[in-house]
């Protein structure tokens, strides 16, 4: 397992074109990793994980993943069981593909199908919502009850419940954890979830170390 | 479940944060970077850093303060003032900035609206409108859209207008009442009604905030997603906290500070 200067372990943060990426990679500094914004397969290769981010579009952000690359990288990361995180849109391309996009295929890692969020609720859900636990989670021992992090989507994964961590209330139940052995994936932003967003990538870079 | 944001705006120009009386009188209330962590760590939701000088020449100072921040800052921002073009609001999402918002740009040019969204996404597309009254005590007669800071007045309806960048994309507004700003007299909460009932997406609320209990009107009365405040938390007056625990008594779900 590779480590960094300082013996921080190397995270690689998939750098495709998409988004604001220097936030992930901030707060990922800020909790003990050396993280880098990269498109480099020995890098990433080396990594001792691997963390997905994704914004915008879920067909947009496949295209620039599979033209980067990357795609493979991640899906082979995912399936050597090296610790991964998937953020947002890069939770949401783990699954078969997207409502949003239908021509679009994902890196189908994670059996499920990402659909619209319900009707009656304003969309995007951009706000702070409450996570509820459907299972222990690896990566929350030290997150308060309420936990609270920041969501920003109009699509939400619907996973095997096998795979479901955690859900939050948006006019029902929304996905918004999930996790496989050392794949984890959030539809909301631990980079931008003040203290509660930087303990969950904190446990995740213990556990990359 | 529907939680209300509570959003301190920073107006920077030439690398420190001001806050204008109607947009002039400017008076100066420090770094933005360190008041941005330090919003942050009082427990803010989101932060907006506006860019009120919008002159070419320092533009560069902004793309600093959005880089800096995000080395410091862990919850989301936008930055709004001067994005004129695709490359600018990638300039300032690669530097940090969570969403980028635009105004007097979109209203040139509308595809702007549609272009950002599809290079970055709606949630990142957030359209400023600043609104003001066609006749000052009756909202019956509608809000006109000004730009160039109240300035200058277009052809557009406000809530038409809002409507428009929803179809083309984007993902918030951000929404000024231009005769309450900087007035501490209270949003205007007709205009905020009217807007908020017309589009599906999050509205933010802007303009007037004097008091704790014009923060709880915007969102029960004018039904916004979210408040956005200025001066009343860059002087000391009240902290984050004290609006969050006054939301919460008046029955507002928020993100407890």
């Amino acid at each position: 397992m590779s480590v960094g200067r300082d013996d921080r372990p190397l995270i690689a943060v998939l750098d495709y074109g998409i988004g604001n990426l220097r936030s992930a990679q901030k707060a990922l500094e800020k909790v003990g990793a050396e993280a880098r914004l990269t498109a480099d397969p020995r890098l990433i290769a080396d990594a001792a994980g691997v963390v997905l981010p994704g914004v915008g579009a879920f067909g947009r952000c496949m295209d620039e993943l599979r033209r980067a690359g990357l795609a493979d990288l991640a899906a082979a990361a995912v399936l050597d069981d090296r610790p991964f995180l998937g953020v947002c849109v890069g939770m949401q391309m783990l699954f078969e593909g997207s409502d949003e996009s239908p021509g679009a295929t994902g890196l189908g890692v994670l059996p499920g199908w990402v659909r619209r969020l319900p009707d009656g609720v304003k969309h995007p859900q951009m706000q702070w919502n409450v996570l509820h636990w459907e299972q222990p989670c690896s990566l929350a021992p030290t997150l308060p009850e309420p936990a609270w992090v920041y969501f920003v989507h109009s699509y939400a994964a619907d996973p095997d419940p096998a795979d479901l961590v955690a859900t939050c209330d948006y006019g029902g139940p929304v996905a918004a954890m999930v996790q496989r052995d050392r794949c984890w994936a959030t539809q909301f932003h631990p980079e931008k979830s003040g203290a509660n967003g930087l303990a969950l990538l904190e446990s995740f870079v213990q556990a990359c170390a | 479940m529907r939680n209300a944001r509570v959003i301190p705006c920073l107006d920077v120009t030439a690398g420190r944060v001001v806050k204008g009386i109607n947009f002039v009188d400017l008076r100066d209330a420090g770094d933005p970077v360190e008041l941005a962590a330090r919003y942050d760590a009082e427990g803010a939701d989101e932060l907006v850093f506006l860019d009120i000088t919008a002159s070419s020449d320092v533009r560069d100072t902004m793309l600093d303060v959005v880089y800096r921040s995000a080395e410091q800052v862990f919850i989301p921002f936008t930055v709004g003032g001067g994005i004129r073009s695709v490359d600018d609001a990638r300039r300032m999402l690669r530097a940090g900035a969570d969403k980028v918002s635009v105004n007097t740009a979109a209203i040139a040019k509308p595809d702007l609206v549609n272009d950002i969204a599809a290079e970055f996404g709606s949630q990142c597309a957030v359209v400023a409108i600043d609104a003001r009254r066609r006749v000052p005590d009756d909202p019956a007669f509608g809000w006109g859209v000004f730009t160039h800071g109240g300035r200058r007045q277009t052809e557009l309806d406000a809530v038409a207008w809002a409507e428009e960048v929803g179809r083309r994309g984007a993902g918030e507004i951000l929404l000024t009442s231009m005769d309450r700003d900087g007035t501490r007299d209270g949003f205007d909460v007709e205009l905020t009604r009217a807007v908020s009932d017309a589009v599906g997406m999050p509205v933010v609320a802007s303009g007037g905030v004097g008091t704790l209990d014009h923060l709880a009107d915007g969102i029960l009365e004018g039904g916004a997603d979210a408040v956005l405040a200025a001066s009343i938390f860059h002087f000391g007056e009240l902290t984050v906290r004290e609006a969050k625990d006054f939301l919460t008594e008046r029955g507002v779900t928020v993100r407890p500070a």
